[in-house]
C-alpha cells in the first residue's frame, strides 16, 4: 500500500512537471508569434506617425525622393521602380538558369555527379551577400560590363540585378528540384513507355506536375530579390533615379534603409521615421509574395503526398 | 569537369538505346542544362579566385591583430573578429534552447488544430521576411524598446530571431525522421511523452539538430543588413569586452573597407572576405561530417 502510494505520487511529480515543460516548450513556438507581431507593431507605430506629416498620396504618387532635401520630398517611386526593375531581372536570371540546373540534376544527373554539385550550389547559397557585393563591383562591373556595355557607370542596376540573380539560382533550383523529385516515377514511366526521350519528359511531364512547386520557387525567388539589401547597397549606387536604364546608378528602399542607418538618424526624427516608412513598404510587398509562394507549396504537397 | 560530365550524360542517353535521344534536339537540351548549371559553378569559382588573388597577400599576423585603421596596410580585423564572435557565441546560446523547444512542441506536442497551423505558417513567414527588416525589427524593440543601446546584445537577439525559422525548420525534419517504433518502444515500457522526448527522441534526432543549428549560425555570421540597421558602429577602434558594449562585426567591417576611396582598401576587404569565407567553410565542413558520421538510417 505504502509502496503504490509512492508511485502515484512520483507519477504525479512527473505529471506536473510534464505539464508545465510543455507551457514552456508552447512558449518557445509562441516567439515566433511575437517577432511577427513585433516587426508589424514596430513598423506600423512609426510608420503611422510618419504619415501624419507625410501624406500618403505624396509618398505613393511622387516622383521625387529627397528626404534630406531642404525642402524635403518624400515620392517613393524613385525607390520602388529601382526595386521592382532590379527584382524583376534578377528573377529573370534566376529562373532559367535555377531551373535547368533543377531539370539537369532531378532527370539527367547520376547519383555521384549530384552528390558534387548539389554541395557546391550550397556553397554559392551560403556565400555571404556582402562577398558577392564586393565581387559584383570590384570583379562583374569594371572587367565585363563596362568594357562590354559602353555607357555603364561604377554603380549601375544591371550588375547589382544580374549578381542578385546569381546568388538566388541556388534558391530556384532547390526547391524546383524538390517539387521534380516528388513527382511520382510512374508518371515518368508512362511516358518513357510511349516511347518519349528524357527531353520530352522532362518538359512536357515533369515540369507540369511540379509547376505548383516552381511557381512557389519563383514567387520566394522574386521577393528574396526586392529584399536583397547589401548587393544593390554596394554595387547599384546611392542615388534616387526614376529611370528603366539599367545601366544608371539608382537607389532601392533597401538600399535606402542602408545609407540612413549608416549616418546619424536622431530617435524621433522625420528621417528616422522614413525608414520604418520604407521598411513597412518593403514587408508588405515581401509578404504578399511569400503568403502566395506558401499557398504554391501547399497545393503541391496535397498532390503527391 | 564539364566535357566529363558532358561525356557522361551523353553515354548514358546514348545508353537507352533511342535513336531519338541523339537528335540534334535532344542533345541541345541538355547542353542548355548544363550551361545553366555551370553559369553558378562557374561564378562560384571565379568569385573565390578573384578573392583569393587579392586578399591572400594582405592576411598575416599583424591583419588579425590589428585594429582598424585608415592607412590601408595598417588596417587589421581584430575589433570585427572579436565582435562577431561574441554575436556567434550570445546568438548560439539563445537560439538553440528556443529553437529547439519550438521545434519539439510542434512536432511531438502540438495538437492538431488550426493554432498550430497558424504557427506553422507564421514560421515558414518568417523564414522569407527580408533580413533588412529584422533590422528595423532590433532597433525598434532591442535598442529603444528594452534600452539594450546598440550593444552586441541588441544584435544577438536580432540575429537569434533572424534564424530561429531555420533552426525550427531543420530540428523538426530530425524529429520527423525518427521512427515512430521508437517512440511506441519507450511507451511499452511505461515512459511518459515528456520522458520519451527528452531520453528518446531528441537524441536520435541531435545530429540533424546540430546540422540545422550550424546552418543557422552560418546565416547569421554573413548577415549585415540588419546589424547596420540597428546601429552597429562601422568604425570601431576598440574591441568589445561584454555584450553590453558597442560593436562591430566582420561583414560589416567588409562593407566598410569595401566602400572606402581608396583602392588599396578592395585589397583589405578581400582579406577580411578570406578570413569570412575561411570560418563559413569551416562551419559547414562541420555540418557536413556530423551529418554523414552520425546521422542513422532508419
Amino acid at each position: 500500500m505504502a509502496i503504490t502510494t509512492g508511485v502515484s505520487l512520483t507519477r504525479r511529480r512527473t505529471r506536473r512537471v510534464e505539464a508545465l515543460v510543455r507551457r514552456l516548450l508552447l512558449l518557445c513556438a509562441v516567439v515566433s508569434v511575437a517577432t511577427t507581431l513585433g516587426i508589424i507593431g514596430s513598423l506600423l507605430f512609426e510608420a503611422i506617425d510618419f504619415f501624419r506629416v507625410v501624406s500618403p498620396r505624396e509618398f505613393f504618387t511622387g516622383t521625387s525622393w529627397g528626404p534630406t532635401f531642404k525642402p524635403a520630398t518624400f515620392g517613393v517611386l524613385p525607390l520602388a521602380s529601382a526595386t521592382v526593375l532590379i527584382a524583376l531581372l534578377g528573377t529573370a536570371i534566376a529562373v532559367p538558369l535555377g531551373l535547368g540546373s533543377a531539370i539537369f540534376l532531378s532527370e539527367y544527373a547520376r547519383p555521384r555527379t549530384r552528390a558534387l554539385v548539389k554541395p557546391a550550389l550550397e556553397v554559392l547559397a551560403g556565400i555571404p551577400t556582402v562577398v558577392f557585393g564586393f565581387f559584383g563591383l570590384t570583379f562583374l562591373t569594371p572587367r565585363i560590363l563596362q568594357p562590354l556595355l559602353p555607357g555603364t557607370g561604377v554603380f549601375n542596376a544591371l550588375g547589382a540585378a544580374i549578381v542578385i540573380g546569381i546568388a538566388v539560382t541556388p534558391l530556384v533550383a532547390s526547391l524546383a528540384e524538390d517539387a521534380m523529385r516528388a513527382v511520382p516515377f510512374g508518371l515518368r514511366e508512362a511516358a518513357y513507355g510511349l516511347g518519349a526521350t528524357r527531353r520530352t519528359v522532362s518538359l512536357r511531364v515533369v515540369v507540369p506536375a511540379a509547376l505548383s512547386g516552381i511557381m512557389a520557387g519563383v514567387i520566394l525567388a522574386l521577393s528574396r530579390a526586392i529584399g536583397e539589401t547589401m548587393i544593390v547597397a554596394i554595387m547599384a549606387g546611392q542615388i534616387p533615379n526614376l529611370t528603366l536604364d539599367p545601366r544608371q546608378p539608382m537607389e532601392t528602399m533597401t538600399a535606402f534603409i542602408v545609407q540612413m542607418s549608416l549616418g546619424d538618424t536622431p530617435y524621433g526624427s522625420i528621417e528616422y521615421k522614413t525608414i520604418f516608412a520604407i521598411g513597412t513598404t518593403l514587408f508588405a510587398m515581401t509578404l504578399v509574395l511569400n503568403i502566395a509562394a506558401l499557398r504554391f507549396v501547399r497545393r503541391f504537397r496535397e498532390r503527391y503526398e | 569537369m564539364s566535357a566529363a560530365t558532358l561525356a557522361r550524360t551523353v553515354g548514358a542517353s546514348l545508353a537507352t538505346g533511342k535513336r531519338a535521344e541523339r537528335s540534334l534536339g535532344s542533345l541541345a537540351f541538355q547542353l542548355v542544362l548544363l550551361v545553366c548549371l555551370l553559369v553558378g559553378l562557374l561564378t562560384l569559382a571565379t568569385l573565390l579566385v578573384d578573392v583569393l588573388r587579392k586578399g591572400v597577400g594582405g592576411l598575416d599576423a599583424s591583419f588579425l591583430t590589428s585594429l582598424d585603421s585608415r592607412f590601408p596596410e595598417k588596417a587589421g580585423i581584430r575589433p570585427a573578429l572579436v565582435g562577431t564572435l561574441w554575436l556567434m557565441g550570445l546568438t548560439a546560446v539563445i537560439s538553440f534552447p528556443l529553437g529547439v523547444g519550438a521545434a519539439v512542441y510542434l512536432e511531438e506536442f502540438a495538437p492538431k488544430n488550426r493554432f498550430t497551423s497558424f504557427l506553422e505558417v507564421n514560421v515558414a513567414n518568417l523564414a522569407a521576411v527580408p533580413s533588412v527588416i529584422y533590422g528595423l525589427l532590433g532597433l525598434a524593440v532591442f535598442v529603444r524598446g528594452l534600452q539594450m543601446g546598440r550593444s552586441i546584445m541588441a544584435g544577438a537577439m536580432t540575429l537569434v530571431l533572424l534564424i530561429l525559422p531555420v533552426i525550427i525548420v531543420a530540428t523538426r525534419e530530425a524529429l520527423r525522421a525518427v521512427p515512430d517504433s521508437i517512440r511506441e518502444g519507450a511507451y511499452a515500457v511505461g515512459a511518459t511523452q515528456g520522458q520519451t522526448v527528452w531520453h528518446q527522441t531528441l537524441p536520435a534526432a541531435l545530429p540533424g539538430t546540430m546540422t540545422g543549428m550550424i546552418l543557422g549560425l552560418s546565416r547569421a555570421i554573413g548577415e549585415t543588413a540588419p546589424l547596420i540597421t540597428l546601429g552597429a558602429l562601422t568604425f570601431v577602434n576598440f574591441v568589445p569586452r561584454g555584450p553590453w558594449d558597442r560593436f562591430t562585426a566582420m561583414p560589416i567591417q567588409i562593407f566598410n573597407w569595401v566602400s572606402r576611396p581608396q583602392s588599396e582598401f578592395q585589397n583589405v576587404a578581400a582579406s577580411g572576405i578570406i578570413l569570412l569565407l575561411g570560418v563559413l567553410l569551416a562551419m559547414n565542413g562541420v555540418a557536413v561530417y556530423l551529418r554523414y558520421r552520425y546521422e542513422r538510417r532508419w
